[in-house]
């Protein structure tokens, strides 16, 4: 698996929909017809800061996260990059 | 559903159920074409209590609020409903993806253009034979040539990915690789289900499951093919061979899914119609959120259940006790074995009911065809047994 790239822009996929649960959320692609689970609040966090954020990096903090945390979440954002949850932003 | 959790035990979670289904089943009428004899939904004939257009048409923008990602849509065959095509499109245009099952019958060259020029729909068209013979034996006579025909329609307007579901049968397991071959030629996906003997099942599920060996071989095949045929998740009780097949691998009646039927009851899951397993009605104050989340049944089903007799089953993590309709429609104790325990525990409870079937619970309703079904050989029409009841639809009731 490639690493994350912290330092681009990146979003929701546009056909992507989340759904906050008492776990973490949910993550339905209609492209992919693919469900995904986000296992904790502060990555549902990540994600919905990823939209107005400059970079995955600024995003991770933004939604409160410490340096040493980045890795581990860096990994969690690499597998929904993965899966097309998540994708490159050029704007 | 294919499902990736980000931690394998996080399926633990859903035991405890979500705030909202992941998917729900709706069956949008009882009214049918075909008389199936396997039929969970014991479908035929129109119930003139089947939610209007506008109680339909809200009860999607309730499920857009509480974002339900979709809803797999059924019947009876939902395509006969003459308000279809308006509430597939209020669905899709307030987030709502459809996936909708049909026999074929309305899935012209138009209407198969329709749908692939949405996004937010998938199609997925029964067949229970790979060839005539095996599917008109249980669909009825002509409905081979039916399906058939929509999967060219739907391949040609360039549909992708559209569904071809089987029905898992004593006849057609036999035909897996023959089902593959047809889905490939199609560029379409592949999807087998389990039989329930649940509605019209009842009836021929003794016939018609599929045997201990054909298990087995049904098992092996789906390990072979992987995520590439897909299941419904409705084969979790196979897990007593010892690996887990792909998906959530757990009942989610109650829990992650359940059932709206075309008079708005709301039952655990789509294969249990019957009052021990209905929740409330999306009429009532509060709507479907409040039964999904209030009901008392859906709050008991949600509570950790225990293994009763499977509890000493080395398997019994794997399989959970397996299927509840399953269960319950063939007499068998909630916290026994499934029927077809792949461990053989099931069999043996099954052979020691009182014979007749004397004292099985049947179905709430039934709403077959009363003129002789399945359908009659030499009838050729492909409504034929259907009885269109005239525009009462959007009527007052709702």
């Amino acid at each position: 698996m490639t690493a994350m790239d912290l330092d681009r822009a990146w979003d929701l996929h546009p056909q992507v929909s989340v759904r906050p649960e008492p776990f973490g959320a949910l993550l339905y692609h209609f492209g992919t017809r693919r469900l995904s689970f986000l296992k904790d609040r502060r990555l549902l966090a990540v994600v919905q800061a990823l939209a107005d954020a400059p970079t995955a990096r600024a995003a991770c903090l933004a939604a409160g996260l410490a340096e040493d945390e980045l890795s581990r979440y860096g990994r969690a954002l690499a597998v929904l990059a993965q899966s097309s949850m998540v994708v490159g932003r050029t704007s | 559903m294919t499902a990736t959790p980000t931690s394998s035990r996080l399926v633990d979670l859903f035991e405890y159920g979500l705030d909202a289904p992941i998917c729900l089943t709706w069956e949008l009428t009882y009214a049918c074409n075909l008389s199936c004899a396997h039929c969970l939904s014991s479908s035929g004939r129109r119930d003139p209590r089947e939610l209007s257009t506008a109680k339909a048409k809200a009860v999607i923008d309730e499920l857009e609020a509480m974002q339900v990602f979709y809803v797999n849509i059924g019947g009876g065959e939902p395509t006969v409903r003459p308000d279809f095509w308006e509430l597939l499109d209020h669905a899709t245009n307030h987030h709502v993806g459809v996936k909708f099952s049909t026999n074929g019958v309305r899935i012209t060259r138009e209407t198969a253009e329709r749908l692939a020029g949405n996004d937010y729909v998938d199609v997925q068209v029964s067949l229970d034979g790979a060839t005539a013979d095996v599917n008109d034996a249980v669909r009825g006579p002509g409905s081979y040539a039916t399906a058939l025909r929509a999967l060219e329609h739907l391949a040609a307007a360039g549909m992708r990915n559209f569904k071809i579901s089987v029905v898992c049968t004593r006849h057609n397991i036999p035909q897996l690789d023959d089902f593959k071959a047809l889905a490939d030629r199609f560029g379409a996906q592949l999807r087998l289900t389990r039989l329930r003997p649940s509605g019209r099942g009842a009836d021929v599920w003794d016939d018609l499951h599929p045997t201990a060996g054909q298990q087995r071989e049904l098992y092996d095949w789906l390990l072979a093919h992987g995520d590439n045929v897909l299941t419904g998740d409705s084969f979790f009780h196979l897990a007593g061979y010892g690996q887990a097949l792909p998906g959530l691998n757990l009942c989610g009646a109650g829990r992650v899914v359940c059932l709206i039927d075309p008079v708005g009851d709301v039952y655990a899951c789509p294969f249990a119609i019957h009052e021990e397993f209905l929740a409330g009605n999306v009429r009532a104050p509060g709507g479907f959120s409040r039964v999904w989340r209030d009901s008392e049944l859906f709050r008991r089903l949600r509570t950790p259940q225990h293994g009763g007799a499977c509890a000493s089953c080395a398997f019994y993590d794997t399989c959970k006790g397996g299927c509840m309709a399953a269960k319950f429609f063939t007499g068998l104790p909630l916290d026994g074995p499934d029927p077809e325990c792949v461990q053989g525990h099931g069999e043996k409870l099954l052979t020691l009911r009182p014979v007749g079937g004397s004292g099985l619970p049947k179905p709430s309703g039934d709403h077959s065809h009363r003129t002789g079904a399945p359908v009659r050989d030499c009838v050729e029409d492909p409504l034929a047994g259907l009885r269109l009841t005239p525009k009462e639809e959007n009527g007052a009731h709702g």
